[in-house]
């Protein structure tokens, strides 16, 4: 059975007072984040449901925006996931050779998770760091000016974290 | 050295925070505003000359007229901080440098506007920048600029911070009010505008970050004033984000007088091309607009030299120039690809577009398509005019003006760069490894003298 906590409870009640009554649906974005972040950092049927139902909303409303914002994962992902952006100005200045690196480093295509479940790679389309390519969004934070050593590092700090 | 107007306290250590930016002459304006009547708050505005800074250019002052007021309706103000404009970081630099002009502006216009509860939609992963923001929307509360009555004033103010979850399309305007309502991101039909129906269908004004901040020295200084400092239609000053092959890429806020050529190779901004590198093309105002190569971009078809303003930037039309868009400038070297680069853009339009309209969903697939093969040497000859006639068909064809976005860099690129797509399809295997490099696109234009 899929429940929050009493404290998300509440702040899902906290997120739902920012709208005027009966606009509870607004809350559906927000919400879908702390459900991700809570419920293993992808939205599963049943926690789509559970959002559904804390909202009162029909589910089909949850999967129509889950399947629509490009945040939301509606596959498992590792621990880790490593969100490279790969539009113009990063392009511009050496994406692919990232995304060609990291491919390399943990022996995984685009898309695809290791098999220790531990990193997940994606690219993805502008971020908003084109001043400080290349870059990439690593949990609630971008990684920038990305080299070679960079990646290494950052791989090394996820491992050591993770342990 | 031109004026700052936003960024002058920025370096300021904690800035970031409330004390710091009351102590740097922070949230005067507010006090000022509400000594003031709402309707001349407005005025200030409109006298100001400020234009949107999300892209658009619309008159501030004019778009807030239209607010429609029926009694016992709420009115909304919303802030859009879904910043997605490939080339474009200046409203995340705002935000996460000195929130608080953010919510200075936003306290202001909300007054101004009638509005009591106010939304800032952000991006969804700037994600620790929508916790930098509460936290200063938390300082201003306790120190009694949001919340009940405001510094005794009777008007009670309020701002929300909403995250988006990751859609280009929410940064048009009602598809941004769409999400904002636990929707898909799907743009509506225009009329009716959101200044009419909006936000749960109540009258609502939609405002980038930068326009909301320049709200603050328009207040302080007077609308006349702000309106003297830059030159015609382009006031005040503006925002630039500069990224690509430049040595200081960054966020410069320029007031409109001085030349692209200046600022690009001027130390004060850009500081030119690294490794001595030559120019080749720029896209000056997010990937939107259409690129120039560098005759283009410098001088202006009648051989003038180019400035960094709306009317400049777009003189020659598209035939020759550009626009200013949201100020995200993208600088080319002579080892960039044209190809390469107008693909990218394709892949990013074609994985934004929300499906809605057949030309705008179908074409911007076709179009990333058509030229992966071209950038990969298996592209044919009439492919360029099958990318050509896809874009025109795309152009004024859609609900929201994403389709315009979307065909306006391949338009461009063909428009400007023809020899060099029919290089790439001309040497298959040579545009593997080598680059069609500067050709003539620095070359002085030949400018016909007129009687």
């Amino acid at each position: 059975m899929v429940t929050f906590s009493q404290d998300k409870l509440d702040k899902v009640a906290e997120i739902i007072s920012h709208y005027p009554e009966g606009r509870q649906k607004s809350a559906l974005l927000p919400v879908l984040h702390l459900a991700q972040e809570t419920f293993g950092g992808w939205l599963d049927v049943p926690v789509m449901d559970y959002v559904a139902s804390l909202l009162k909303i029909e589910p089909i409303e949850v999967y129509e925006v889950a399947s629509f914002y490009s945040m939301y994962n509606l596959k498992p992902v590792g621990k880790y996931m490593f969100e490279v952006c790969q539009t113009g100005p990063c392009m511009l200045n050496g994406s692919d050779d990232i995304i060609a690196y990291i491919k390399q480093k943990l022996n995984i295509g685009i898309g695809e998770t290791t098999a220790d479940g531990m990193f997940t790679l994606k690219t993805v389309e502008c971020l908003g760091a084109c001043g400080y390519a290349p870059m990439m969004q690593l949990g609630k934070h971008y990684r920038e000016h990305l080299t070679r050593e960079k990646v290494d590092a950052i791989i090394e700090e996820c491992r050591s974290k993770a342990n | 050295m031109s004026r700052k107007l936003l960024l002058e306290k920025a370096h300021v250590e904690g800035i970031r925070h409330f004390d710091v930016y009351r102590r740097e002459g922070g949230y005067r304006s507010v006090e000022k505003a509400l000594q003031m009547a709402p309707a001349d708050i407005v005025e200030e505005v409109k006298k100001s000359g400020l234009r949107g800074r999300g892209g658009a250019g619309f008159p501030t002052g004019m778009k807030w007229s239209f607010l429609a007021k029926p009694e016992g309706i709420p009115r909304y103000l919303v802030c859009n901080a879904d910043e997605s404009e490939p080339g474009t970081f200046k409203d995340r630099y705002l935000m996460e440098f000195i929130p608080h002009i953010l919510i200075e502006g936003m306290v202001v216009s909300a007054y101004a506007l009638g509005s009591n509860k106010n939304y800032i939609y952000i991006r969804g992963e700037y994600a620790w920048i929508a916790d930098i923001l509460e936290a200063a929307i938390d300082e201003a509360r306790n120190n009694g600029f949001l919340g009940k009555n405001i510094r005794g004033s009777g008007f009670d103010c309020e701002i929300y911070v909403q995250r988006g979850a990751g859609a280009y399309i929410c940064g048009e305007e009602t598809a941004l009010l769409e999400s904002l309502e636990g929707k898909r991101g799907n743009p509506r039909i225009k009329p009716p505008f959101p200044a009419v129906k909006g936000l749960w269908d109540c009258p609502t004004v939609v405002n980038n970050v930068e326009t909301l901040a320049a709200v603050v020295p328009i207040i302080n200084e007077g609308g006349e004033s702000y309106s003297k400092i830059g030159v015609g239609k382009s006031t005040g000053t503006k925002l630039i984000s500069a990224c690509g092959n430049i040595n200081k890429p960054g966020i410069y806020e320029i007031d409109m007088t001085i030349t692209v050529e200046e600022f690009i190779y001027s130390d004060e901004y850009c500081g030119g091309i690294p490794n001595g590198k030559r120019l080749k093309a720029c896209i000056p105002g997010g990937s939107s607009v259409p690129i120039l190569p560098a005759n283009l971009l410098l001088t202006t078809a009648k051989g003038e030299k180019r400035l960094m303003n709306y009317e400049s930037l777009s003189d020659g039309g598209f035939a020759t120039g550009t626009m200013m868009g949201s100020g995200g400038f993208i600088v080319l070297d002579e080892d960039q690809c044209i190809v390469k680069n107008t693909y990218t853009l394709a892949r990013f339009y074609r994985h934004e577009s929300c499906g809605q309209c057949s030309p705008c969903r179908e074409g911007t697939g076709w179009m990333e398509k058509i030229l992966k093969n071209i950038d990969e040497g298996k592209g044919a000859m009439s492919d360029i005019d099958l990318l050509w006639d896809i874009q025109r068909k795309i152009e004024g064809n859609t609900i929201c003006p994403l389709g315009d976005a979307a065909a306006w860099p391949v338009a461009a690129a063909i428009r400007h760069f023809r020899d060099e797509f029919e290089w790439h399809v001309k040497n298959p295997e040579l545009c593997l490894t080598k680059n069609y490099g500067l050709a003539h696109y620095a070359d002085p234009i030949h400018v016909p003298v007129t009687a």
